[in-house]
């Protein structure tokens, strides 16, 4: 059993399922966004699709689902190559900086679509 | 004639690896890759090689040719070699001990973390622990493995995490003994597998499955382990 205190659910399993449920949110979503786009949409109807309700929950779902997947996967990028077995002593603290700086990131995002859909 | 290339490594007189160039004669036979390093062992005997059986049973002989993993004796030139050049590498991944021999311990270190043998807390019967003929063909598939290295040595998740990553060849007999009918520590066995990178350090690239020797299919393995994990989880 190897510790791990900075992935997402702390277990293996956890985030293996996180990763694929919230890839198939991002799926449905952009294939709904693909599809609207595909068919022609001017800036009412684009707009009024994103007063309603339903839309702004599926986005924020997908805006969620892009969070928890984006730090699942930057997680497994740091720690293959930002390791203290590929780069010394400092890959630690370069991992952590990286962490740090996708953790804020994904943060100010979440807030930014908070911001744009409900602000 | 074959243009042959082998690393060259020797880290007690070598500041760095290198490259040495043979011209070999094959005599139009499709030899196996192992003739062709007996034959240059001839011309020069101080390159290292590891083998023994020379018929892909006891897999000692597993080596890089032109790119990709697999054991030199059961590899036919003509499976192997392009514009008549064959480039032979050690395993990549794991030190190097002298020119194509590797130190392997990180890859025993991880195949003894998933305990390979039978675990039965159940008093012994008089004369042996019966098994289904329906049992016994789930181990069909997973009990071949030679534990050449070709598969975790071609895993880039084993390269970057050899010491957390348990590896391909090491989840093959994790699920083995898994899969075992007979074995009682099936929960005990998952729970250890259950962090970030024992088993879920595969992305499932199948670079293993590409390279096995025996034709075995640890990404399939693997697969049955993350079902496992997922059906006792809450």
């Amino acid at each position: 059993m190897v510790k791990s205190v900075t992935s997402f659910g702390r277990s293996g399993l956890s985030d293996w399922l996180v990763q694929r449920v919230s890839g198939v949110i991002l799926l449905a979503y952009f294939l709904c966004i693909g599809a609207t786009l595909i068919g022609g949409v001017s800036y009412e109807e684009w707009q009024a699709m994103f007063a309603g309700t339903g839309m702004r929950i599926f986005t924020m779902l997908a805006i969620l689902s892009l969070a928890a997947h984006a730090w699942i996967g930057m997680w497994a990028v740091g720690t293959d190559y930002l390791t203290e077995r590929m780069l010394g002593s400092k890959g630690n603290v370069l991992r952590l900086a990286f962490q740090i700086g996708c953790g804020l990131v994904i943060f100010i995002y979440v807030i930014w679509a908070i911001q744009i859909l409900w602000g | 004639m074959l243009q042959v290339s082998i690393y060259r490594y020797n880290p007690e007189t070598d500041a760095e690896p290198s490259m040495q160039e043979f011209q070999i004669d094959t005599g139009g036979k499709d030899l196996m890759v192992l003739d062709v390093l007996e034959m240059i062992k001839a011309q020069d005997t101080t390159v290292a090689y590891r083998r023994s059986c020379r018929e892909g049973v006891c897999g000692s002989d597993g080596l890089n040719m032109n790119g990709k993993n697999g054991l030199a004796c059961i590899t036919p030139l003509s499976e192997t070699v392009k514009n008549n050049k064959l480039v032979i590498r050690p395993l990549p991944g794991l030190p190097v001990v002298r020119d194509l021999v590797v130190d392997m311990s990180m890859f025993y270190a991880q195949y003894e973390k998933v305990q390979p043998y039978l675990q039965n807390d159940t008093p012994a019967p008089a004369i042996e622990r019966l098994q289904s003929p329906e049992d016994r063909e789930k181990l069909d598939g997973l009990y071949e493995c030679i534990l050449c290295a070709c598969c975790s040595t071609s895993c880039p998740s084993f390269w970057w995490n050899p010491d957390r990553f348990i590896g391909p060849a090491g989840l093959l007999q994790a699920y083995r003994f898994l899969a075992d009918s007979r074995d009682t520590a099936t929960d005990e066995r998952l729970e250890r597998l259950d962090d970030p990178f024992s088993v879920f350090r595969c992305h499932g690239i199948q670079n293993c499955v590409n390279v096995c020797p025996k034709g075995l299919n640890p990404t399939r393995a693997i697969g049955h382990i993350r079902h496992m994990l997922l059906s006792r989880a809450t």
